[in-house]
């Protein structure tokens, strides 16, 4: 059995101590957390020698990943050491995409930024300075703080994601169902892991929107659901609609047409109360608005679920009675919940299931999760610096309560990019991007967010290495440390996990660092630390800002945490609703209006948003565009993840290279027999808005009308200058997708079920794109 | 003992493909590109007469695996093993492999020159 346990592990070998000489190395046990990124945050072993990192090993004795890493870490030395990485602070020269720069000192680089945002201050107001971070970088509150308490502005957002698509349509909905979120229970807040004896084995995962072997969304390490299958004999139910690796080892693969997962939900959901398989104790005690969810659910019976989604009606009716006789069950969602223009409704019958079925914070089931020691590892750290006035003017707020009430507190990045386009309510003069590669990555539309982000006055890109978004827009660029380089930690959601310096790279900085330093120039009495120490030691203790209750917040030092590794707070429970650990005022139940888990959501009603799960049409579709389909006759997902990188990150590793050349797009063989294309070649993915090239893999698990094309691709082996701009746009998914298309929350947006035709690449249509972005301002 | 043979034990059904095997293996002997100790195979997902997917994945070991000989020396295990995501492959004597292969459906043992 995988546990902590120190059993079989060769402790002469591997220590308990944080720290210790192995002959010519130094050997620390820390964790590992960004850069590169990743939503993990691994135990590691990192041996160094003459202050070079040279070797890494997972932490055999670490009850996170017991020992285990991707090919990602295992390789991360040839990232860290990269002859291409950032070494100094860059200015600009030539024109943006030139990609001529100077070396600059910290200290000029400062000066230079400082001397904008105070000339911004006075002629336009902070809230025209917009900061923004990429996914799965350890930035999460270190961006909103210098947004809010270094340049005083409101307007932080998610890198010109539409819709917000990824995590905060689930976490939103999370705290207006219940007041928290959830994880999927594998045991990942017991220090003895499956030893614990409170500790259950799920007898069904749901699992809807992601491949978490690969993806390892949101803190969870996607491999322990391979260890509840092995040792606790875990069932799988899938919706996905590619065969996964999972999807083979379910017992029920429900093959959904890309976004139509919602319908399929609600009709369990249905199936569930009409059979009396719901938990009926849990529903008359715990929930609020049974009666109404199960008339909703009335509505989509298996056969309409069946029609819509492309699945058939007995494998829903099936699923259903699996997950609602499981005991406990629990769900897996990942980011394609999000990535539909339905993403809160879907999220919200994810939370009803498991809500109906009694599974809500019982062992192996949907546990709720807060960060150890109640530490603002948040997109609101620093917020309370902003003034009322101030809070106002956050781009969203006007047309989303949800936003303006500070759920998951963002700007919206589709207002951001309408106010940068139109200069309303008031023009963007100056972008922070703190690394994220937008145009490579997660900006829909990628030519428009292009023609935006070159259009703002002045920008500053902190990265790792020069990007195509750095070149295209940035007038200075700052080089960050890695993870090794960094002194940092990781939290989300529990235990609390060191991250220690044991390496310099040239004059990069810790993104802590960097905050530090520039925070202080504009506000020293919010930045009063004198190191990226003290300031860690700060966050690590900053803990009951936002909860009166659970958890507990810690006088622990960040040296006292770096002796302890990994730090598990004593302050764990299941069924936190009977314990009085969730609400505010200390009492028993749900931190909701109701003290319930909301099945019919009070605060959407006020809002005047449907108050109960539904499914919605995407909004191109066979269905809901029948003619544009005609044209486009295929259902286009997109963003399945590889092994081999974190989204637009890696792809200059020469090892991770090797193992993964090219951007692929799968078809069915009999599509691909259709156009007259084998596996390797390459093809044009083009819809209304744009194109693209990638090579055909072939993967028979497909329906034939459906095309699943990779994200993230550009070309650093290639010219940086206009205009090659590192081919951004030529095998760029993004050329084809849609900013400004989402539920009416404004969360959700469709990257993941749209539609396209493909046809092979000739020598006849062989273009660059990146050339045609760069002279039009279009993928076409 | 001079007859106690080494091997590798890989309990298949649990093989998802992850490739950390493989990268483990390049890192851990400097291999360059094309070189490899062990080369991840991939079958399917291919459909079965019953309607279900099968989908197998295979780490198929090279002659250049030498089970990681300098790592055993210092008490370690080889490095495909230490980092395997889905935890199913365990180095030992071979006789012992075997009865752990007898005892486990869909598995199997490797044994290098030695």
């Amino acid at each position: 059995m995988l546990t902590n346990e120190l059993e079989g592990v060769n402790k002469d070998v591997y220590k308990t101590d944080w720290q210790w000489q192995e002959g010519e190395y130094t050997v620390t046990r820390t964790n590992m957390w960004t850069a590169p990124g990743c939503h993990n945050g691994c135990s590691v072993l990192y041996y160094t020698k003459d202050g070079k990192v040279e070797k890494i090993e997972g932490d055999p004795l670490s009850p996170y990943n017991q020992g285990r890493l991707c090919m990602r870490c295992l390789d991360v030395v040839e990232t860290f050491y990269h002859p291409d990485r950032l070494k100094y602070p860059l200015k600009r020269v030539g024109e943006r995409g030139e990609n001529k720069w100077e070396r600059i000192t910290w200290d000029e680089a400062y000066d230079d930024i400082v001397e904008h945002v105070k000339e911004i201050w006075r002629d336009y107001g902070p809230e025209s300075i917009v900061s923004m971070q990429g996914t799965g970088r350890n930035i999460c509150w270190q961006t909103p703080y210098l947004s809010y308490a270094g340049f005083d502005s409101p307007n932080f957002v998610l890198g010109f994601l539409s819709g917000d698509a990824c995590y905060l349509p689930r976490t939103t909905i999370g705290h207006c169902f219940m007041g928290d979120f959830f994880v999927a229970d594998m045991s990942q807040h017991l220090e003895q892991r499956y030893a614990d004896p409170e500790y259950v084995y799920p007898e069904y995962i749901l699992n809807v929107g992601n491949n978490a072997l690969v993806s390892n969304g949101d803190g969870f390490f996607g491999h322990w659901i391979v260890d509840v299958m092995k040792q606790g004999g875990t069932k799988l139910i899938v919706l996905d609609p590619s065969c996964t690796w999972l999807a083979s080892k379910a017992e029920y693969w429900l093959q959904v047409r890309p976004g139509t997962d919602a319908a399929v939900v609600i009709a369990m959901i249905n199936v569930i109360i009409e059979e009396d398989l719901y938990d009926h104790d849990f529903v008359e005690n715990w929930c609020y608005g049974f009666e109404e969810l199960a008339e909703r659910a009335r509505e989509y019976t298996p056969e309409i679920a069946a029609e819509i989604a492309g699945v058939d009606a007995e494998l829903i009716r099936e699923a259903a009675r699996a997950f609602g006789k499981a005991n406990p069950g629990t769900v897996q969602w990942g980011l394609k919940v999000d990535q539909t223009v339905c993403g809160i409704p879907l999220a919200q019958a994810l939370l009803s299931i498991g809500a109906i079925c009694g599974d809500i914070d019982v062992p192996g089931g949907m546990m709720i999760p807060r960060c150890a020691y109640d530490i603002p590892d948040s997109y609101g750290c620093g917020m309370w610096f902003l003034s009322d006035e101030m809070l106002g003017k956050m781009l969203g707020v006007e047309t989303s309560p949800l936003h303006a009430l500070g759920f998951d507190p963002t700007a919206n990045g589709d207002t951001v990019l309408n106010a940068i386009e139109t200069g309303e309510p008031y023009p963007i003069r100056m972008q922070f991007i703190q690394s994220t590669n937008p145009i490579a990555n997660m900006a829909a539309d990628a030519p428009r967010v292009y023609r935006a982000m070159k259009s703002v006055w002045y920008n500053v890109v902190v990265d790792v290495f020069m990007t195509p978004t750095a070149i295209a827009c940035a007038d200075i660029v700052l080089p960050c440390g890695m993870s090794c380089e960094r002194n940092s930690a990781r939290v989300w959601w529990w235990p609390l996990r060191s991250i220690v310096k044991v390496a310099d790279y040239y004059e990069a900085k810790s993104d802590e660092q960097i905050i530090l330093e520039l925070g202080k120039r504009l506000h020293p009495e919010r930045f009063p630390w004198n190191d990226d120490i003290e300031l860690m030691t700060w966050w690590i203790q900053a803990g009951n800002r936002f909860h009166a209750g659970w958890p507990h917040k810690t006088d622990e030092t960040f040296p006292e945490l770096c002796e302890k590794v990994i730090d598990w707070p004593d302050d764990w429970a299941y069924r936190k609703y009977e314990l009085g650990w969730l609400r505010d005022d200390g009492q028993p139940g749900f931190n909701t209006n109701t003290g319930r888990c909301e099945l019919y959501n009070t605060l959407f009603e006020a809002w005047g948003f449907d108050p109960l799960p539904y499914y919605e049409e995407p909004p191109e579709s066979p269905v809901s565009t029948p003619e544009l389909f005609e044209e486009y006759p295929y259902v286009l997902t997109t963003g399945a993840r590889t092994w081999e990188y974190f989204h637009s990150e890696e792809r200059m590793v020469p090892r991770l290279r090797e193992s993964h050349p090219d951007p692929l797009t799968d078809l069915h063989p009999d599509t691909a027999a259709k156009i007259g294309v084998c596996a390797g070649d390459w093809i044009w993915v083009e819809n209304m808005r744009g194109k693209c090239k990638q090579r055909v893999r072939i993967n028979p698990s497909l329906k034939p009308d459906t095309v699943r094309s990779e994200h993230g691709w550009w070309f650093p082996e290639r010219e940086g200058a206009y205009p090659s701009l590192y081919g951004v746009f030529d095998c760029n998914i993004n050329n084809l997708t849609v900013q400004g298309v989402t539920g009416p929350t404004l969360y959700g947006a469709p990257y993941a079920n749209q539609i396209c035709k493909i046809y092979p690449v000739t020598k006849e249509n062989d273009e660059s794109m990146t050339v045609a972005v760069i002279n039009t301002g279009e993928a076409k | 003992m001079a007859d106690e043979k080494y091997g590798l034990f890989i309990d298949y059904t649990w093989c998802t493909g992850c490739h950390s095997c493989e990268m483990a293996c390049k890192v851990e002997h400097n291999f360059g590109e094309g070189v490899y100790g062990v080369k991840l195979f991939e079958d399917g997902p291919r459909m079965l007469p019953s309607g279900k997917y099968e989908y197998n994945y295979l780490p198929v070991f090279t002659s250049l695996c030498d089970l990681c000989a300098e790592r055993v020396e210092m008490g370690k295990l080889p490095t495909c093993v230490h980092h395997c995501q889905a935890a199913c492959m365990k180095y030992g004597k071979v006789e012992d492999l075997a009865k752990m292969a007898a005892e486990t459906p869909r598995s199997w043992v490797y044994v290098p020159e030695q």
